[in-house]
């Protein structure tokens, strides 16, 4: 038996369908342009008032769309195996993103993320087999900044970088509307076409309504053109519960069904049948900070029951947790990430996301990642559940060893302990008390980071891919520097008058 | 063809194969290998290399007895052999071991002897709850090097202290040494006590009484 938690009861879950579908009607939902016709003939009423769309979508329209959303899909890695699988209640994890700054292990201050931090995030994530799928962890403020590559480019940048590295899927996201183009022929050239990568995708992108009920230009863009590529889209709705949506979480839950339903209308429209994943980072809203607590537990109560109502109609799932809101790796790091680790996995969420993150999201450290992939081990043992193997459970064992005790050396020890127990790495302190003096947890994970580094092998790219990925972020170069002139213009304009 | 069975030998011990081991073991005798080289240059080969994979975090528990019981069923076909050749190996020491009085929690005992004994020392194992005089008279009888005691609990620790008392009061030390261990014992404990050694585990216990013995190695602690 697999063990599971569930928060939401059966008439709980019918009430928050219920409600968010009568929100989706009253007061509608803000979308960007491009949906707008796309949305009206399939019989969606849209009040266009400026730059301000409303669209109605009636209950009838969305169980169309949510009929055409497929139940699962795999990711695949490079080599074209089956990596991650969206469905069920399969867990996966992955790093968080997407960061711009980085906890220095020497001075312990967070500082500008740059492309080293990105490889050593990607080598470390590589190695570990507790992260199904890598993740564009950081942006890279060294390689996209005013007198490197143009800043808007570095969406792409961070896949190159990644890609480059790792032959695991990847779940990254785009800055812009612009930007997801380049992205996917990236994907695509890896995958040695726009077909191949359709029918084999290697990664999902996360796209982000903003709360309250807004599916943004660029959200809306990116469903769009997702959905008629057919590479997986991750819905991110992220109400703060208090803030940007109702204090409660039952009422935030209710606010996630609504934006993430609106998601599922703009791109089954767009592309039925693309795989799309009902995912958020939903967060209460601190009180006192005005912060999103990561760390918090009822945070991790929103990502389970936004999950729970996910499952209920049959979609894959997706949560934001394994991060802490402590600025250091130390004990409120680890106790707050272990625990949302077990929660999450226990919720059965297929891809959670977050693992690595401190300061609310704000900061990365890939000491903190080796940390967490103890905490994402203990939970991924901890759904496997107790499970039985052979006919008997003791009496065969005690049929050896009569009553000395001695079942260390029985060979059912050794053919099975290492399935019954996760034997840790040395990041886990559980070595008795020798002559040097023990260790914390942040030393003993810097040491394991530079193990993994120094036994991680870069992937071999053939030599075309590696130029058209170079020729591709080239072109994306120049892309961005003609749409910087026609800003220019369009922001000149104006004085002409 | 003998570096070859030499190899075979080691990869048995290594992958905690005993049945394996007792076939190369017979193999070697019948194809006229000299045991004492079969042992040296093949089983004890892999018990060494066991061992070091379990010291640096490779290999668990459960593999290391798996290539201490396939020692054991190597020299078990051996042994014998040497004996009659009267060319015995050369015990590395001699050992007397047991858990101290009160105590009946022996695991970590059962390993200390396992692992010393396929590491080549000669092993008198008293069992459990065993009082400073048991002790002391088979130390006196067998002549012993080395006198262990293993303790779990802290309440039974200073079982430990009274072996040690022992041995000094029957003018056993310094010929004699003492080393200790157990779940809660620390290198503090045994400075405390004046014990001549304490391991955490049952490989670093090997590396310990091959120091004391005088077979210098970089491990162990011998406390100041």
């Amino acid at each position: 038996m697999r063990p599971k938690i569930q928060l939401l009861s059966p008439d709980l879950i019918g009430r928050i369908l219920g409600e968010a579908f009568e929100l989706l009607m009253n007061p509608g939902v803000r979308v960007g342009s491009a949906v707008v016709e796309l949305l009206q003939s399939a019989g969606a009423e849209v009040r266009v008032a400026g730059n301000d769309r409303v669209a109605r979508l009636p209950e009838t329209l969305v169980r169309k769309c949510l009929a055409s959303a497929p139940p699962d899909f795999y990711l695949y890695s490079r080599q074209g195996e089956k990596a991650v699988h969206y469905g069920d209640d399969d867990v996966h994890f992955d790093p968080g993103s997407c960061c711009v700054q980085m906890l220095d292990p020497d001075t312990l201050e967070a500082r500008p993320s740059e492309t080293r931090d990105l490889v050593r995030m990607v080598q470390v994530t590589e190695m570990l087999p507790q992260f199904s799928a890598q993740s564009t962890a950081v942006v890279c403020s060294d390689a996209c900044s005013d007198s490197g590559l143009p800043v808007a480019i570095g969406d792409l940048y961070r896949l190159f970088v990644v890609l480059e590295h790792s032959d695991k899927p990847v779940v990254t996201g785009s800055f812009s509307a612009a930007g997801l183009g380049g992205m996917i022929d990236l994907l695509a050239a890896d995958s040695g076409g726009r077909d191949k990568l359709r029918q084999r995708p290697r990664a999902v992108f996360d796209v982000c309504p903003s709360p309250p009920l807004n599916w943004s230009e660029f959200g809306s863009y990116n469903l769009l053109d997702l959905a008629r590529t057919g590479v997986p889209a991750e819905l991110v709705s992220m109400p703060l519960a208090g803030g940007t949506a109702p204090v409660t979480l039952a009422g935030s839950v209710t606010q996630h069904a609504a934006e993430s339903l609106a998601g599922i209308v703009l791109h089954q429209l767009a592309g039925p049948g693309s795989p799309i994943v009902w995912g958020g980072a939903p967060a209460i809203f601190d009180m006192r900070s005005g912060g999103a607590p990561m760390g918090a537990v009822e945070t991790a109560m929103l990502n389970m029951a936004c999950a729970e109502v996910g499952k209920h109609l049959g979609l894959p799932t997706h949560g934001y947790l394994v991060a802490t809101d402590s600025k250091f790796v130390d004990a409120q790091a680890g106790a707050e990430s272990a625990r949302s680790a077990m929660l999450g996995a226990l919720a059965g969420i297929n891809m959670i996301s977050g693992a690595g993150m401190i300061e609310s999201l704000a900061c990365h450290s890939v000491e903190k990642l080796v940390m967490d992939a103890e905490s994402i081990a203990s939970a991924q043992r901890l759904v496997r559940g107790v499970e039985v193997r052979g006919t008997s459970l003791a009496t065969a064992m005690f049929a050896q060893t009569g009553l000395s005790g001695n079942f260390l050396k029985l060979k059912e020890t050794r053919a099975l302990f290492r399935q019954e127990q996760y034997l840790p790495s040395p990041v886990t302190d559980r070595s008795a008390r020798g002559s040097e003096p023990p260790s914390d947890i942040f030393t003993r994970a810097r040491a394991r980071v530079d193990e993994l580094v120094s036994s991680y092998r870069k992937p071999s790219l053939p030599e075309d891919v590696l130029r058209k990925f170079k020729a591709i972020v080239d072109r994306e170069v120049d892309r961005e520097a003609d749409r910087e002139a026609d800003r220019a213009g369009v922001v000149a304009e104006p004085s002409r008058n | 063809m003998p570096d070859q069975l030499f190899g075979a030998m080691r990869q048995s011990i290594i992958d905690g194969a005993p049945d394996t081991a007792t076939e190369l073991a017979q193999q070697a005798l019948a194809n006229g290998v000299d045991p004492l080289e079969a042992v040296n240059q093949g089983f004890a080969a892999g018990i060494t290399f066991a061992g070091d994979q379990f010291g640096c975090g490779q290999i668990y528990l459960p593999d290391l007895l798996a290539s201490a019981e396939a020692m054991k069923a190597a020299m078990g076909v051996l042994e014998p052999e040497m004996l009659k050749h009267g060319s015995q190996r050369e015990a590395l020491g001699k050992v007397v071991l047991g858990t101290a009085k009160g105590d009946i929690h022996d695991i970590g005992k059962n390993l200390v002897a396992t692992i010393l004994s396929a590491s080549g020392f000669q092993i008198f194992d008293l069992g459990t709850s065993v009082t400073p005089e048991q002790f002391v008279a088979k130390a006196k009888e067998v002549d012993a090097d080395i006198v262990g005691v293993s303790a779990l609990l802290t309440t039974t620790m200073a079982g430990q202290k009274a072996v040690i008392e022992a041995l000094d009061r029957n003018g056993l030390r310094p010929r004699t040494k003492a080393i200790i261990g157990g779940a809660a014992v620390t290198s503090k404990w045994a400075a405390e006590i004046g014990a001549d050694g304490y391991s955490r585990n049952a490989i670093d216990a090997v590396e310990l009484a091959k120091n004391l013995m005088g077979k210098v190695t970089n491990k162990g602690t011998v406390p100041a």
